[in-house]
């Protein structure tokens, strides 16, 4: 017998999921050739995105380019760094958010007080969120996986009560007057108040880190990460040194929180502690499980619908006629509910990996069972003998 | 710097108290249900904030025109209490039917129930702030909402400098009532013995009869009704409440839980007090405003050095 039913169920969501099943498993069969036409399909379909025709549909209230820089692209920027995480090595982080601040701050404070220029200190503000991914992890990653969850909560508040607190970086008022991104006139990229640029660094930035996220993925570190996500007792056993390969996980997200953290700060322009709460970690982690956890192109989905549906809502007249109030108001509320709906209907997300859904489906998945579930009607026997 | 301490360690010693018997009773709903389900209930805090507000709406409803004394007070402060704890209770049940039971059916990961805690805790403050206290109270829902003084600042005796109100005394008595009864209904009574040996082995429980599902009920009513405690005697004394209070408050409950052993009820006491003390004596030399951060600390440390609480994680001590 299979897991909980995915086959032959008339639950919507299910069947949407089975879609999205069959799309990937088209996906591990295809030849290389098949592979790189989407991937070259993807990029031009990337790169026409911001075209106005496009736009006039998607976000037919505010420019359609910004949307997709923030939040859309930088969702997609911080789901694709939580996901190596979250998705890759099973750890559930809370604080994610912080990592983002870091890099932020750090373009902030540097580029507006000592006259950093541009580049140099956004990957000084990756540099710096790795070394506080690593000084967050070194202590709390022995922890079992649920503490882990709530030390990062801590960490989160407390990185943004800190900013908040100092007066050096701007206090509650934050930081105004950053600096846009150095121009590349070789390439013809001129940042200024214009959108496009921003939005074609974006789209670089992702891909940079969609080929990084992939080949660490296939690496022995990748391997090492699925080890630990479904036995880490086992995987020490193995000779796979977790804490290790966990420290590793915590430091390669945090860089890309803190890049994502830099190209935002220097679109925006200014930044102050509010930009950070708690709301968007947990709206990441929602895109990150909504998606399917461990798997790319989910998560990117996943970051692009949580990212796009609120902005798209508010422009829907009926609907804010019949609420009385911006729809858009209403979003995190949705997000919970989503969140304890495909908890119950589809733990794997709309587009998991094969292996990541097999492992849910065993009841591993890297942090045991909860006590107390006693044998249902529903319930199969071989997932009771996997615990 | 030392003479500040001095001067301000016995007034924030009391108020230190007080903060960490809110604590403490909020810490009892996460370790009972994290030692029976080995489940962080992330949406217990809002559960909480429930509490808050039926206080809130009871409170109201009366409108005394005056802070009341005497038998009055009595009256209205159990009229309060029972009704967060009973509506408070009620909602931990739904929550666990809806939220959870249906992963329990399933055997799914504790990180899959992790994330529905959280989404039910996102739904729930969004709930109440966008429709359910426009509705009870008729303002913005986002707002902080306030409630009329029941009780007078009266000060009852001093310590030194620090001057011991009424409402101190209230809150303190009310919650150590509160923890030697349920001390008393987990150590002695049948379901108590329920809860402890499902926490122990649950499938021994089964094997001798124990009802699970009934016991997790149980144990959401109990939990959900201390939390509904909190709630009203919070109002009480701070005399506002907003959708997201339950927030910081619910960390910092979940920490005093995790410094005094989770699954612990005793450990659960200890804790909230010593992380009401703690963050109260530290304010003192860097600021109430890192309040948040020295409790947040508080619990890096702990979770490093000794994991396992104070106390040590009593009720669920057989399990691997």
């Amino acid at each position: 017998m299979k897991g909980n039913g995915v086959t032959g169920n008339a639950n919507p969501l299910r069947r949407v999921g089975a879609l999205f099943d069959g799309a990937r498993d088209w996906w591990e069969r295809a030849k290389t050739w098949q592979r790189f036409v989407v991937y070259i399909g993807a990029l031009v379909f990337a790169l026409i995105l911001p075209a106005p025709w496009i736009g006039t549909f998607m976000s037919p209230g505010a420019d359609w380019t910004t949307v997709l820089i923030y939040p859309i692209g930088t969702y997609m920027l911080l789901a694709i760094g939580l996901n190596v995480v979250v998705g890759q090595a099973g750890l559930l982080d809370l604080g994610f958010v912080a990592f983002f601040a870091i890099g932020g701050y750090t373009l902030a404070y540097f580029a507006t007080e000592h006259g950093w220029s541009y580049w140099p200190t956004v990957v000084f503000g990756i540099f710096l969120a790795a070394v506080s991914g690593v000084i967050l992890g070194a202590p709390t990653l022995r922890l079992r996986g649920d503490y882990l969850a709530i030390v990062t909560l801590g960490f989160g508040e407390i990185i943004r009560i800190t900013a908040n607190n100092t007066d050096e970086i701007g206090g509650a008022r934050g930081i105004p007057n950053i600096p846009h991104p150095t121009d590349m006139p070789a390439i013809g990229l001129d940042f200024g108040v214009l959108p496009a640029p921003y939005y074609y660094l974006m789209v670089a930035a992702i891909v940079v880190v969609i080929v990084f996220s992939v080949r660490l993925q296939k690496s022995r570190v990748g391997r090492a990460w699925a080890a630990i996500r479904e036995d880490e007792d086992a995987a020490e056993l193995m000779g796979v040194p977790t804490f290790k390969f966990k420290l590793l996980a915590f430091a390669i997200g945090a860089m890309i929180g803190g890049l994502a953290g830099g190209i935002y700060a220097g679109k925006a322009v200014f930044i102050e502690p509010g930009t950070f709460p708690f709301i968007l970690s947990a709206t990441i982690l929602a895109a990150v499980v909504l998606g399917g956890a461990g798997n790319l192109p989910g998560v990117m989905l996943g970051a692009f619908v949580i990212a796009w549906l609120p902005e798209r809502f508010r422009e829907v007249e009926w609907l804010k006629e019949a609420l009385g109030k911006d729809p858009a108001e209403y979003r995190i509320l949705l997000f919970g509910g989503v969140l304890v709906l495909m908890m119950a209907l589809r733990p794997e997300g709309l587009l998991p990996s094969r292996r990541r859904k097999a492992e849910l489906h065993e009841g591993t998945g890297g942090m045991g069972a909860m006590g107390a579930e006693v044998a249902g009607p529903d319930t199969d026997v071989s997932t009771e003998a996997a615990k | 710097m030392l003479d500040d301490f001095l001067n301000q360690f016995l007034p924030s010693t009391v108020g230190g108290l007080v903060f960490g018997s809110i604590y403490a009773l909020i810490a009892l709903g996460y370790t009972m249900v994290y030692g029976v389900l080995r489940l962080i209930n992330f949406a217990h805090s809002e559960i909480f904030m429930i509490g808050t507000f039926t206080s809130l709406v009871v409170i109201t409803a009366i409108a005394p025109a005056s802070p009341l004394t005497g038998f009055a007070l009595f009256g209205v402060m159990l009229l309060i209490i029972v009704a967060s704890a009973a509506i408070s209770g009620g909602a931990a049940m739904l929550l666990e039917v809806v939220a959870y039971r249906p992963l329990r059916r399933k055997g799914a990961t504790r990180l899959t129930a992790l994330i529905s805690a959280i989404g039910a805790s996102l739904f729930l403050q969004e709930l109440f702030a966008l429709v359910i206290i426009p509705w009870l109270t008729g303002n913005a829902g986002r707002n902080q909402q306030s409630a009329p003084r029941i009780v007078d600042r009266d000060t009852v005796f001093t310590i030194g400098n620090a001057a011991v109100r009424t409402d101190h005394i209230i809150v303190v008595v009310a919650a150590v009532i509160m923890m030697i009864a349920l001390d008393r209904l987990v150590n002695k009574t049948k379901i108590g013995r329920g809860i402890r040996a499902t926490a122990q082995d649950p499938e021994a429980a089964v094997l001798m009869g124990v009802s699970i599902d009934n016991i997790v009920r149980v144990t959401f009513l109990l939990g959900g009704a201390m939390a509904g405690v909190a709630g009203a005697l919070y109002l009480m004394e701070f005399e506002n409440t907003v959708f997201n209070v339950g927030f910081v408050l619910g960390i910092k409950a979940f920490t005093a839980a995790v410094l005094g052993g989770i699954g612990n009820l005793r450990g659960a006491l200890l804790g909230g007090i010593v992380l009401g003390l703690i963050e109260n004596w530290g304010a003192i030399f860097l600021g109430s405003e890192w309040k948040d951060v020295i409790a947040f600390t508080v619990l890096v440390i702990v979770l490093m050095f000794r994991p396992t609480g104070i106390l040590g994680e009593s009720l669920q001590k057989a399990r691997a």
